[in-house]
């Protein structure tokens, strides 16, 4: 038997018995680079993700909610970090990874092209978003590849304080005053078709989805995601009093579950091709951030090597 | 899928070329080893780019212990790791399954006798 053939039998032995992959395994050449795309593109969107709610930290009603959101977005960073570390493993480097997303190669969620135009935006992200984000996650941390796993499990922690702090603004804003509460409704009325999106095209339209089921990175289907994430939030909804924006959603006691509207896929294929709100400001924004930091990462290396020098 | 992009049906893979994992700048990469509590070992949480020691361990108090995940932690050049090879898992760790006699439970103790 040659080492591929050997290789080969060895990761089909791990996916079949439901153990994980490390990164010294051999792996299929596709099941690598489908990887490495989707780690590095969910990096980039815990690192662009900070940019809509950075938005608010200097007007953020109270210092109990700055200090809040401070810490939130400081998580989002480090979950950027956990997730380039995994995809290092695979075989990218962090600079290049930095290189496709500034060159707009790399995309990122489409979910962050979309502004944040009132406090109320800040809520809807922590309770709807990050609500989706874990969704996916929770499932993530099963998947077959062992770093991104447990990525995902150090993430899915931090997350349900993200959630909670969102449900938590929604929840003040909606007993307030009259115009609190339009500022509220005005949020979900603007953020839950964006929030639908996240979970992707059907699964019928979604020719990559399936390999990636075969390979257990992805164990549960866009679609029941979706169905997942509607059942969940829209007793939520109703606990705060705010209408959700879909006008054929019902409770279909048959199947068990919620129906609802059909996606506007066409503003789904133009903000991911690029034509949202806020793409060229997103990149934009990150590049430059990258760039004014240039001497901090040449000071940093300059002070390292004399250092070392003053050892040698 | 949520924080993951649909493609692009003009969309490629593999736009990179593997360099290895020192690339951040030239920032060489650290594995990162957290004590939980005293009286426990380090355990592996992570790695991180950063030019020394010094600032990799600022770095890992940042990234890794924003909420009390440590009292004590390691980083370690992730180059100077010298790890078992993948490929000879099995010769080098088969042979315990045929050595039973290294467990207690191999012993018949007799159920009259006490503190064995
Ligand atoms: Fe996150
Ligand atoms: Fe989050």
């Amino acid at each position: 038997m040659t080492d591929r053939h050997r290789g080969e039998a060895r990761f089909e032995a791990l996916l079949a018995a439901e153990e994980k992959v490390e990164p010294p395994d051999w792996m299929p050449d596709g099941y690598r680079k489908t990887l490495i795309r989707q780690i590095a593109q969910h990096a980039h969107s815990e690192v662009i993700g900070m940019q809509p709610e950075a938005n608010w930290i200097s007007r953020a009603p109270t210092l109990k909610r700055k200090a809040i959101l401070m810490a939130k977005v400081q998580d989002e960073a480090g979950h950027g970090l956990y997730l380039y570390s995994a995809a290092e493993t695979l075989g990218i480097t962090r600079d290049e990874m930095m290189r496709l997303l500034h060159e707009g190669k790399h995309k990122y969620s489409s979910i962050f092209n979309y502004p944040t135009l009132s406090w109320a935006d800040i809520g809807c992200i922590g309770w709807l978003v990050d609500g989706a984000a874990i969704t996916n996650q929770v499932m993530l941390t099963r998947c077959s590849y062992g770093p991104y796993a447990r990525g995902m499990v150090r993430i899915c922690k931090e997350e349900s304080f993200h959630q909670r702090q969102g449900f938590e603004i929604m929840a003040t804003l909606s007993r307030g005053t009259p115009a609190q509460r339009q500022m509220a409704q005005d949020g979900l009325d603007r953020w839950w078709w964006p929030s639908l999106m996240m979970f992707g095209p059907h699964d019928s339209a979604s020719t990559h989805s399936r390999q990636s089921m075969e390979w257990k990175i992805k164990r549960v289907s866009n679609d029941d995601l979706r169905q997942q994430f509607v059942d969940m939030t829209v007793p939520q909804a109703e606990y705060l009093g705010l209408a959700i924006p879909d006008p054929d959603l019902r409770w279909n006691a048959e199947r068990g579950h919620y129906d609802f509207g059909e996606i506007d896929w066409d503003e789904f294929w133009a903000v991911v091709k690029g034509n949202g709100p806020m793409n060229r400001e997103r990149i934009a924004h990150k590049r430059a951030a990258w760039e004014d930091g240039a001497w901090v990462r040449e000071a940093a290396a300059a002070y390292a090597a004399r250092r070392r020098d003053a050892v040698a | 899928m949520s924080y993951s992009v649909p493609r692009l049906p003009e969309e490629r893979d593999g736009d990179f070329s593997p360099q290895g994992r020192d690339g951040s700048s030239g920032w060489p990469l650290w594995e990162v080893f957290i004590r939980q509590r005293r009286g426990m070992s380090h355990i592996h949480a992570g790695s991180l780019h950063a030019p020394d020691g010094e600032m990799a361990l600022q770095s890992a108090r940042d990234v890794y212990t924003r909420r009390g995940e440590g009292v004590s932690l390691w980083v370690v050049r992730s180059s100077d790791i010298t790890a078992s090879d993948a490929d000879e898992a099995d010769s080098l760790f088969e042979p315990t399954a045929d050595k039973p006699y290294r467990d207690a439970t191999f012993y018949q103790v007799p159920t009259e006798v006490e503190w064995l």
